[in-house]
């Protein structure tokens, strides 16, 4: 087959779909970014990460969390082997296990006003079973609930 | 003793595999039918022997015999028998075991296949068994090394911690992998015949044919798997959701596309000897994404729900990608003269086009998800970061391409091959266009804002009665010169091909999944509260009430229960009962949430935490409307799958190379009779 002026077109046109289609996912893969980040980082980063993405790992230091249940807001500040500490504010109920102390990765975005707003909170977990510490056995805690079955 | 049987069942199913390989390969070049018979007991042979592996570790397993690897590793005297059973692929070594055992079932098919419908000096099928025997060696080489779950156990621990504990939660997980593996595994037999085919330097129709029916089964698995898999995630993960985008559903997800782009191009390939090089391509590249989907989810370089831990066999697969990759590449450059296209396209409006844009379609749809997925290993090796790619960009992405699918799933059918009419579609199209302007009015009269939800519903209408005019006419026909009842003429038409009306039950299925999908994703509705016992809380049209919150002991954990009673109109709706449970295994309790499963509508409660005196709970209530209809069409998508491939007229099609350039007549007659 000869190369003809429709092989030409079908060419160009395929070229032109292919290159919006690239376009279109360099946009969205730019736009939907999330960076993953210490508050060390984070800090450093400073105000050019306002606004983006990010999911933020760190220890929750003990001492700073306030738990608001009417509003069902949490205040606490999250740290890292650095010591820098960034303060998150997180909507809605944290998992059971969440507790000063433990490690957890917040997701959401850092604003200006120095406070990061955390729209998913998870704790940070490895598949790998460790004896938890002591005091921390979660059957402790709940132990009351098999108590009042039994009355 | 378990330990000694496996492992050395295991490494003796390596050595028989590799000289399979090797005899396989020779017989081919030389033409020796005798060589080629040996490799054809060497499949049945490493079949029976990584049977007797898997045996081996399953009655490790259920003994509890902790003098094995891996039975220390996921075993434990507490745990339900059926979950110990299934705690075979609970982790990395025994996952790796039930893919090697899958693997040489499916050998063993291919061998019993070969033995009844090809002669056995085709180098094409001697090269086939070549290849698959090397697949087969490379995962063996991982369960007799890196990846041995047959190590003996020194001292012999007294007890262990039980499989992990997702898996434990779930019944689901009894079904969900094999199904999943089974597809995933499948994969090889097409891609070992078409390199089989290509080292032949030959590609005849009937071989095609045979390759799409080896792809044929594992599809379907592969479907059925990933909806489990989804379901799985719904029922057990607690954020009511299905899907993720988490790098192993991407992993199970990619192969099913180019797996899918394939079976529609393979039909161009058969009627008009074109796209050989891309049907070729889009096969091989499916059993590429299942290696490539493996090696990203099992080495650990990517962090997903599905990761196991960090594991030695990274390397091993990159390498075994790499030679895949290339060894395919060079074979399909060095062969390109026998995928000469003999056919061209006649009209721009006929099934040809369909079928183009179909496949470009599901590769757009591939590549997509394939960048989405690999973005963060090459953003970390380029740039030293660590980011991730955000579920909105695989929406934003996908979402669009998937719409012009729903739109083709009932327009390509209805076109000719070579050239429609008009005339032709005028008459096809009118009741599926009324059916599609009245749901679009409907829908915006009951009050549906949202775009695109509005559009999949109303293309989706339009497609599916496209789809019943193909199944209404030719029975109208059928029952006009015949005279034979509407139900039994239905049937008839429909067991005279199958493959084509399987195919459009096939179709139906994806549309009744799409019309889930956009629903459940765009109607959703959730609220949390903390509760305090006894109150109760609207939610829409239902109120939730906190009756109580209580702990209870079984055999392989604690479980923390919420009582929750759901009012309608004031009237009891159902009763739910989410509980967090607390496994040996794991540290932080794994949510069950409860679901009142309705084809209309889902209520979800998931009990988020609660205080240690029982006193208040966090409840999460999530309605879904219509996700039912995903696990539905998923059914659909299997007996429509089921109805191509069941045995019957397929039987008397010719099969020798001879005779298989003729067409199948009756088929024929059917599809031509209706226009």
């Amino acid at each position: 087959m000869a190369w003809n002026s429709r092989k030409t077109s079908v060419a160009i046109g395929g070229a032109v779909v292919a290159l919006i289609f690239a376009y279109l996912i360099w946009g969205g893969i730019g736009n939907n970014l999330v960076y993953f980040l210490t508050p060390t980082e984070l800090l450093a980063k400073g105000s050019s990460v306002y606004g983006t993405s990010v999911r933020l790992g760190g220890i929750v230091q003990p001492g700073t969390v306030h738990w608001d249940a009417e509003r069902k807001e949490l205040r606490f500040r999250l740290e890292d082997e650095g010591k820098q500490t960034v303060e998150v504010l997180s909507t809605g109920v944290p998992p059971q296990m969440f507790t000063e102390g433990i490690g957890a990765v917040v997701e959401g975005v850092w604003t200006p006003d120095g406070v990061f707003h955390c729209h998913n909170l998870m704790i940070k977990h490895s598949n790998e079973y460790k004896a938890p510490p002591a005091g921390a056995q979660p059957a402790e805690y709940y132990r009351q609930l098999f108590r009042k079955q039994q009355s | 003793m378990n330990g000694v049987i496996g492992h050395g069942a295991t490494l003796l199913a390596l050595l028989i595999a590799g000289c399979g390989a090797a005899a396989a390969f020779v017989g081919g070049r030389r033409g020796d039918a005798r060589l080629v018979a040996w490799a054809q007991r060497a499949g049945i042979a490493v079949c029976a022997l990584v049977s007797l592996a898997f045996l081996t570790m399953q009655r490790a397993l259920v003994t509890h015999d902790f003098s094995v690897s891996y039975v220390a590793q996921v075993g434990s005297r507490a745990t339900p028998l059926f979950y110990t059973v299934i705690s075979l692929w609970s982790a990395l070594e025994g996952s790796i075991l039930l893919w090697a055992l899958v693997l040489s079932i499916y050998t063993a098919f291919l061998v019993r296949w070969s033995k009844r419908h090809a002669e056995p000096g085709d180098p094409q099928l001697a090269y086939a068994l070549g290849t698959i025997f090397i697949v087969n060696v490379f995962f063996l080489l991982l369960i007799s090394w890196p990846a041995n779950p047959f190590r003996s156990m020194n001292p012999v621990p007294p007890d262990g911690p039980g499989p992990n504990a997702l898996l434990q939660n779930s019944p689901f997980m009894g079904v969900h992998p094999p199904l999943l593996y089974t597809g995933y595994v499948g994969m090889s037999v097409p891609f070992a015949l078409a390199i089989g085919a290509l080292l032949a330097g030959r590609l005849s129709p009937n071989w095609t044919r045979v390759i799409r029916r080896w792809t044929m089964v594992p599809w379907t698995f592969l479907s059925l798997g990933i909806v489990a898999g989804a379901w799985w995630s719904y029922e057990v993960l607690g954020w009511g959701g299905y899907w993720a985008w988490d790098p192993v559903e991407n992993a199970s997800f990619m192969p099913w596309l180019t797996a899918t782009a394939f079976l529609h191009s393979v039909m161009v390939q058969e009627r008009r000897g074109m796209l050989k090089t891309w049907t070729i391509t889009l096969i091989v590249s499916t059993f590429l994404l299942t290696v490539l989907g493996t090696f990203l989810t099992r080495s650990g370089v990517l962090a997903s729900v599905h990761a196991f831990t960090q594991s030695p066999i990274g390397p091993f697969f990159l390498t075994f990608l790499a030679l895949v990759l290339v060894g395919s590449l060079a074979l399909l450059a060095w062969r390109s003269e026998v995928l000469q296209s003999e056919g061209r396209f006649d009209a721009a409006l006929s099934r040809e086009t369909a079928f183009m844009i179909n496949n470009l379609l599901f590769a757009a749809f591939a590549f997509v998800v394939l960048l989405g997925t690999m973005f963060p290993l090459i953003a970390e090796a380029a740039r030293g970061v660590k980011v991730s790619v955000g579920g909105p960009y695989f929406s934003q992405m996908t979402v669009p391409i998937a719409l012009l699918l729903v739109f083709l799933a009932g327009v390509g059918p209805s076109l000719p091959w070579r050239k429609g009419s008009l005339e032709l579609l005028r008459g096809k199209f009118r009741w599926p266009t009324v059916a599609a302007l009245l749901m679009g009015v409907a829908l915006a009269v009951a009050g549906v804002r949202a775009p695109l939800a509005w559009l999949t519903f109303v293309l989706a209408v339009f497609a599916v009665g496209l789809l019943v005019v193909e199944f209404v006419a030719p029975t109208q026909a059928r029952h006009a010169t015949t005279g034979e009842s509407w139900g039994v003429a239905l049937w008839r038409v429909c067991r005279s091909n199958p493959r084509r009306f399987g195919g459009y039950i096939v179709h139906a299925g994806i549309l009744v999944i799409a019309v889930g999908v956009a629903a459940s994703a765009t109607f959703r509705r959730e609220q949390e509260w903390y509760m305090a016992k006894g109150s109760v809380e609207p939610f829409g049209p239902y109120q939730v009430g906190l009756d109580s919150v209580w702990a209870q002991h079984e055999s392989n954990r604690d479980g923390v229960i919420a009582a929750t009673t759901i009012y309608k109109n004031g009237e009891v709706f159902t009763r739910l009962y989410p509980r967090l449970n607390y496994y040996k295994s794991a540290v932080e309790p794994i949510g069950t949430p409860a679901v009142h499963e309705h084809l209309r509508e889902d209520v979800y409660l998931v009990l988020m935490a609660y205080t240690a005196d029982g006193s208040h709970a966090m409840i999460k209530a999530i309605v879904s409307p219509l996700v039912g209809w995903i696990w539905l069409g998923g059914g659909i998508v299997g007996l429509g799958a089921l109805f191509a491939l069941w045995p019957g007229v397929g039987k008397s099609q010719p099969r020798g190379d001879a005779t298989a350039a003729t067409p199948r007549p009756r088929a024929r007659s059917v599809s031509e009779a209706r226009v």
